[in-house]
Order: structure tokens, then sequence, then C-alpha cells
């Protein structure tokens, strides 16, 4: 079959483009990607037959196929009839393959389309030829410009309702074109279409012969791809994977981010610096000589050098930057607002790393593009903060002037510890000065020493519990009982320290995460000056209490948990702050209108209805020196 | 070096995946179900961790009701060196003897779904690599490519993570897990030109042959082995037929065809007019809603 033969040479060199489309609720965007899949011959028969009777049921169309069936899947959307989700489409043309992100347009999920345009190369935004530019199309533009997007499209639809006439064409051109100028948005096409009848879907269409330009479809066969440029940028690989099936090979895998890789190449690794050169391109069917950005490949070095997963292999000549301090947009994806200074996950190409958030420098209003001042971000919020990450990392800026973005090394999401939730996603705009200046005082007397001019192991005893469940009394009794042992310790208590070091901070939950953010630092600078540390805080978060077990070196944090049931807690009300708090004079009151997050794995469990104060203090003070 | 093809980038994604999933999970283990997606799936790995053998076992929840020749196909790939292989049968279903014939959606529920969880839970299995496509089924186009189950293996499509750029987010607390799908964005076009492409051996039910068949319901079904009832009036007639997708032989439609190579199979989809999932008599048990409430039961 010669004919077969051929087209699949063909198909061997077709491209892969990748697009996103949005718009409003009403602009019909689903139906027009029902169309292109007509058009391009991917609606199968059995589908179609489908669909009739589908439209009959539950279409807007009339007797006429509703397209917009065929895209919108999930049984929710079909019976509010809108689009709740990213849903991805499949098609090609003689010399494309596409992947469409069909992302929803009503304003609640602009997560979504958020997440479609993160790999997309260009989008297309739909409008209503009757309504033309609204407040949607701007913020769209505005979100997929922000995620990288440099190539647009805009779809003007339903012309088949204003009578295919150029003046609302013009106009919402002339619309578009300075809005466009506004966020920077220069590469860009408006094409009149309709996808209920498909002119200038897939062909030019004799209705509109007052438009010279090229189809939907045709312009989506010509746009350049990213990949290309992606290609011509210095080398970068974040390593995946460490193959080591044997002793004698030692591989990392992963996909090149940007640049071109062969043989001998003198490569630096990130963020350690270290150096060596490209041995071999491992492949199943026999070495590489050369590859290049996009693809997956399996690199081995000329010498033993460390690395690891979340490393990045570059080039050495011109590796990019390392750092722990940066300015990022954050977008935020979660209901949980973002909490400044609780530490999340971040993760960015293969790097997993701890994070905590400034409160943002402002929150931008994407229908006004005003800067506005923001001590949280809400969901679908989009804004501005300084980040700090727990060690560093090699970045590069996400977005680069007349490139394509760099989405591996400067795209980042955000992860809750808890939940493990993706919370947000985000992009990196560069490294904060001081971040570069400041280097941690290396100190001749360390740790060690204080702790052995002391003859003891250092820890911290984190009491955790209700108000009112004993940890200050058990704590005291602790204190009294390991000094009678001739230990050195030190007991910071949750109402001391609010008289002093804490007395700016107030109840509210971020507040709350600093106050603990505070003790910690304290608890670990003591600890590193050889102290038994006592601490006795209600510390109702677990991600803070991990936050602190993180801070020190392991089995040093010990957390204490006091058991006492909030019945119980209550009943006692040695402060008369149950009461208060019933009243509601007491607001943010953990364990009546804010909550208490129990440890599930606590070194000592302490349950104080079953035991004494005086039982509950020998039984730690054991356990602490079975520890040292 | 000319640019990357469309098959190129494919395939450097599902590998990119596959490691992810490696270098993130405790314990994978890969779905195989003898299809043509699990070939290529398979192939995919072999090639992500090469030189070093696969770093996972694969997983077949077997029905007791797939065709002879997915059994020897299973069979092969199982002596492959490098390979292991774990063959599950959920115990109740192959007690209560359930059966395509008589016991209709109950059949998929117990030996699939039911079946696959067994599996999953008693090997603790934190991430499972599926073969689905995202082009298969409406409710599959929305599905991530890391898709978290919780305790009870539900899928809840309102609460799926975000998934931006190349970064998927693998992380999940003790008892919860990840559905893993390589292929996300792979056509079935894509596949078979990619079995061509690689030299990739598949089951021979794919390719045009004479088979014993009776016509039932619309569907041509193959009368595979005594166990296949015949209605009254029913004969069994000689066909040349191939399947484009495989399942219990009960279940699964053939298409009349003389396509008896991977190129033939391609010439034909060119001019076909139907799509691969027709064939499947499981998809039509609640109308066009029954993919997404067989997954949010915790169906692959």
């Amino acid at each position: 079959m010669p004919a077969v033969r051929e087209w699949l040479a063909a198909q061997e060199q077709k491209e892969l483009l990748r697009f996103t489309t949005c718009g409003s609720v009403d602009d019909g965007k689903s139906t027009l990607i029902g169309r292109l899949l007509y058009e391009t011959k991917q609606i199968f028969d059995d589908q179609l037959a489908a669909l009739e009777s589908d439209s009959k049921r539950h279409g807007t169309q009339g007797e006429k196929i509703d397209f917009a069936l065929l895209v919108d899947g999930l049984s929710a959307e079909r019976e509010q009839g809108i689009t709740i989700d990213v849903a991805y489409r499949y098609f090609a043309s003689e010399k494309r393959k596409f992947i469409v992100a069909d992302t929803p347009g009503h304003e609640q999920y602009t997560r979504n389309m958020v997440t479609g345009a993160s790999s997309a190369d260009l989008a297309v935004l739909l409008v209503d030829a009757r309504k033309g530019v609204l407040t949607q199309t701007r913020r769209h533009s505005y979100l997929a410009h922000l995620v990288g997007i440099r190539r647009f499209v805009l779809a003007v639809n339903k012309m088949d309702l204003v009578d295919y006439d150029q003046g609302p064409f013009d106009a919402i051109s002339a619309e578009y074109r300075a809005f466009a100028g506004k966020i920077g948005v220069e590469d860009w096409i408006a094409i009149p279409v309709s996808g209920l009848n498909g002119d200038n879907v897939a062909a030019s269409s004799q209705a509109t012969a007052w438009y010279s330009g090229p189809s939907l479809l045709d312009h989506l066969n010509d746009v350049p791809l990213d990949v290309s440029a992606d290609a011509a940028k210095p080398f970068r690989m974040p390593v995946q994977w460490v193959n080591r099936p044997n002793q004698d090979f030692r591989g990392f895998a992963g996909q090149i981010a940007s640049g071109t890789v062969k043989a001998g190449d003198d490569i630096r690794i990130l963020p350690s610096g270290r150096e060596t050169r490209i041995e071999r391109i491992v492949e199943a069917g026999g070495d590489l000589a050369e590859a290049v950005a996009g693809q997956s490949v399996t690199l081995t070095f000329a010498d033993e050098v460390d690395c690891s997963r979340g490393n990045v292999i570059a080039v050495s000549s011109d590796p990019p930057e390392v750092a722990d301090q940066f300015e990022a947009t954050l977008v935020w994806m979660a209901d949980e607002p973002l909490l400044p200074g609780r530490g999340y996950w971040l993760k960015s190409g293969t790097q997993t790393v701890t994070a905590t958030v400034h409160e943002p420098k402002y929150e931008i209003n994407v229908n006004s593009l005003e800067h506005l001042a923001a001590k949280s971000l809400e969901l679908n919020a989009i804004g501005v903060a300084e980040i700090a990450t727990d060690r560093d990392i090699a970045f590069e800026p996400y977005a680069v002037e007349g490139s394509s973005p760099n989405r591996v090394l400067g795209g980042f999401i955000l992860i809750d510890k808890l939940s493990n939730a993706t919370v947000a996603c985000g992009m990196l705009h560069f490294a904060l000065r001081r971040a570069h200046n400041i280097h941690r005082q290396h100190l001749d007397v360390g740790r060690e020493t204080h702790a052995a001019l002391k003859g003891q192991k250092p820890a911290v005893l984190w009491f955790t519990g209700l108000s009112g469940a004993g940890k200050s009394t058990i704590a005291n009794l602790v204190e009294q009982k390991l000094a009678a042992r001739g230990r050195h310790t030190f007991l910071l208590d949750g109402d001391n320290v609010r008289h002093g070091l804490n007395r700016d901070l107030g109840f509210t939950e971020a507040d709350r995460i600093e106050n603990i953010r505070r003790v910690g630092e304290v608890a670990r600078l003591m600890a590193d000056a050889g102290l038994i540390v006592m601490t006795a805080f209600i510390s109702p978060f677990r991600a803070e209490r991990e936050m602190v077990r993180k801070m020190l070196p392991e089995g040093e944090f010990i957390e204490v948990f006091v058991d006492t049931p909030l019945a119980e807690a209550e009943k006692r009300d040695a402060k008369g702050l149950y009461a208060k708090a019933r009243a509601g004079e007491l607001k943010n009151f953990t364990g009546i209108d804010s909550p208490y997050e129990a440890p599930e794995d606590a070194e000592i469990r302490i349950d104080t209805t079953a035991m004494s104060a005086e039982q509950a203090a020998d039984l730690i003070v054991d356990e602490m020196l079975r520890r040292s | 070096m000319s640019s990357l093809t469309h098959l190129d980038r494919l395939e450097a994604e599902s590998i990119f995946i596959l490691r992810e999933t490696v270098a993130e999970a405790a314990k994978p283990v890969m779905l195989y179900s003898m299809g043509k997606d699990s070939a290529v799936m398979l192939h995919l790995a072999r090639k992500a961790f090469f030189p070093g053998p696969l770093p996972f076992p694969l997983l077949h929840v077997d029905t007791t009701w797939k065709f002879k020749a997915m059994y020897a196909e299973r069979d092969r790939i199982a002596a492959q060196a490098g390979v292991e292989l774990i063959a599950y049968q959920n115990p109740e279903a192959l007690d209560k003897g359930i059966n395509p014939f008589d016991h209709g959606p109950l059949h998929t529920d117990l030996w699939k779904t039911e079946g696959l969880k067994q599996a999953l839970d008693l090997h603790g299995f934190d991430a499972a690599f599926g073969g689905a496509r995202r082009d298969e089924e409406k409710s599959r186009a929305k599905e991530r490519v890391f898709s978290f189950r919780d305790r009870n293996h539900r899928w809840d499509p309102k609460r799926q993570r975000p998934e931006l750029w190349s970064l998927y987010n693998a992380r999940k607390n003790k008892g919860e897990s990840m559905r893993v799908f390589p292929l996300s964005n792979w056509t079935e076009l894509d596949v078979w030109q990619y079995v061509l492409r690689e030299g990739i051996e598949v089951v021979p039910l794919y390719f045009a042959a004479a088979r014993p068949t009776v016509e039932r319901d619309g569907l041509i079904l193959m009368v595979d082995d005594e166990r296949m009832r015949l209605d009254p009036g029913e004969r069994v007639v000689m066909r040349t037929v191939r399947f484009r997708t495989l399942g219990c032989y009960p279940l699964s439609g053939a298409v009349e065809s003389e396509a008896a190579s991977v190129e033939d199979i391609i010439a034909e989809m060119l001019a076909s007019a139907t799509s691969e999932r027709q064939g499947r008599a499981i998809d039509r048990d609640a109308g066009s809603a029954s993919m997404e409430k067989k997954k949010q039961e915790g169906y692959f």
C-alpha cells in the first residue's frame, strides 16, 4: 500500500502544537472546538449518532447538532450547561497534531484557566460578535500572558448572528488592540468565525468576503512553536532519577528543559557547582550523538561526582543562578488562603523543598490591573510576594522578553504539607539580593562544643495541648526534676513569651503561626547553646510543629502531647478563659472557635485523666534520659 | 538535528511521567491488560529505565473471561527476563462464578473494579500505571495524568489537583494512592503509528483472521471457548474479523476487516467511521455517563 506508506512518512514529520481556548460562559467555546474536531474528521459515525440524539435531549440548538455536547464531559456539566474543568482534546491537520486545553470561562475557575494555559504555545480567545470585548476577555488575556503565552488569536465568534457584518468585527478588533498594547500582547490576530456554521474555522468563508486573513486552522498550522525557541537556549536538564542497576553503571535520567547536549560537553551540577564532562547519552537503541530540548534521556559522566534527583545539569559556561530567596508571582488555587510564614512544599523542576511566603507586596486586580494592598491571597487571587526556601535551588526567571518562557526552571507549585493539595502555582522573577550577599556566619565554637561543655545532649521538649491541659504545670515539674539531676535547662512559657518577644502578635491564624515560628527559632538557638529546652504552647497546628521539628537535628525535637479532653480542660478552666470564649468575649479560642490539630505520632503522649502531673513529669524525665 | 516529531514528543512526555512516578512513589505497579496500550506502555517503560530492569512489577487483574490469545500473550511477557508479573483474581467473584452472561454490570464491578482494589491493597501498591488515554471517552478527557484516589480508591472529579506545566504533585498520605496515566495525550492513531515505528508486538486478535462468531445486539462476538452461551436461533458463523479493543471475549465486539498488518490497520483507521470504544458493551451500562460513574467507584 504505497498510499499508506506515503501518508505515514508525512505523519513522521508532523509537529505538535499545544493551545488553549478561553472565553466567557456563552461565547460558544465548546461549540467551536466541537466544530474543529468535526471539520478535521475526528468525529466518528457512532459519536455523531450519539451526538444527534444527545442534541435533541440536552442540546441548545433546536434541531441543529449541538457540537458543545462533544466537549462537555462530566455529567454535572451537562446538567448545568457549563464547562467546569480543563478538558483535553486531540485533533490533527495535514501538518500538525494539536492538543487543546479547553478551559472554563467563569471567574471562580481561574485556576483551571491558568492550568490549561501553563503548557500552551498559543491562546484562542473567544468573543461573542454581539457583545465584544468583555471583562472576561481582558482577564483571560492577562492570565494567559502571565503564564507566558505570547501568541493570541481573537476568535470573533457567532458572526452568523451579526449577519457576517464587518462593522462589529472591526470595532472589536480596535477595542482589543488598545487593550493588548497595555498588557504587552504583541503577536495577535483577529479572525471572524462561526463555530455553529463553520465559517473561517477550517476554510475561508464566502460569507466574510471582506476578510482576507487565514482561517483559524490555517493559522494554527503556521504559527511558530515554543519548543524550537527552547532548543536555542543554553543546556539545562533537571535530574529526575538516578539509574543505577549495578556497580558499573550510573546514569542520570531526565527531560532536557532547554538547549542541546552531546558527548564531551563540559557541564556543571547545581546547586553544588561541581563540574564534569558528559560521557554518553544512553538509549535502548544505541547511544545518541546529540539530544535536544524536549527529549527524555539518560546521561553518564566522565567522573564520579555527586548528583541526585532535584539537581540540575547545565552547560558549565552558562549555568543558571542558584538562590534561596526570590520574588515571584503567585496564583492562589485553594479554598484555604495563603498563610504567610507557614511552610509549604515548593516543587520546581524535580526539586522539592520547604518554602515560606512573605506577606504579599501587592495583589493584582485582574480586571483593572491595579495593585492592591494584601495580607494574604484567597482562591483565584494573583499577587507578588517574596519567597524563601530552606535550601538553595537552581532557577531561571520565568518570563523572558521576546522568547518562550522558562517553564521548567521558572515555574513552581506550592503543596500543602498536611493535605498534600496543590494550593498555588507561581512564576519566579529574580533572586533577592540579600540571598546572594548574606552567608551564614561560620562559628568556631559550635553546638557540639556547647553541648560537650555541659555534658548533655541538647533537646527541645515541645509540650502541646489545649489551653488548661496542664502543659505549663507538667513542664515546670520536668524542669525541676532535670535541674535536680544537674541538667542545664530553660522553660519557654506561652504566657511569658507573649508579654515580651511576641507582644506585637494577636491570635489570628497568621499571628499564631508567627508566634510559633519565633518560639521555634529561639528554642533552636538555645538548643545550639547546649540547653535542654521546654516549651509550653498550645501550638494548635500540625504544620507549625512540623516546621519546628525540621529546624532541629534529627532526634532533638521531642513532641509531648498533653492529652486532656476539651470537656475536662473546660471544667478545670483555671484562668476562666473558656467561660469568656463561650460568652463570645474571646475570639479564635482553640477548641471553641479555632481548631486544635492533635499530634498523630507524638514521641510522648500524656493522658492527664489517667495520671497526676507528678507521674507525668517522671514519665517524661525517664523517656528523656533514655533518649540521651 | 531536526526538530522533534509529535511521536517523539509524546514518547518523551510518557517517559518523563514514568520516571517521575518511580522517583516519588514508594511501591509502584503497572496495570497490564495485554492490549495495545499496555504493550506501548511497557515498551516505553523499558526505554525509560534502560539499561536497568523495570523497577516495578506488572499486575494483571484477571476476570477468567479474557481471550485465550491474551493469556498466551501474558505468559509470553511474564517469561521475559526482568519481568515480574502478578495475576490476581477476586476470590469472591471466583467463588460465586461471576460471569458476563448471568451477572451483567456486576461482572465488571466484581472482577475488575473490586479485583483491582483488592490487588492494590493486598500488595500495598501506592501508585498504579494505567494505559488509559484521554481521547477514549469524555470523562477521561478531564482526568489528570496523576489522578489522586482516597483511601477507598475513589476519584472525585470536583477535587482534582490542578496540574501545571510538567509539575506533577505525587504526594499523598498513608493509605491514599495515585493512578498514573502515561499515555494521557496519545490518540488511538498515535498508538498504532508508534507500534509500527518501534516494531512492538501485539496480540494477533488485532489483525484480521477467520474466527468463529455470533452476532448479538449489534455486536459481533467471538466464540473463543465452550463457555460461550448461544441464544436460541443463534448460529456460529466464520467471519473475517479483528478487534480494536480487547477485554472479556463475551463483551468485546469485533469489526469485519481485512487488515492483516499494522499498516493495514492504520489505512483502515484513516477510512474508518466508528470510534474504538463503540465495541465495548460495558460503556453502555448506564447511558453516556457510565464511565464517569465507574471511575468514581474506583474503576480504572
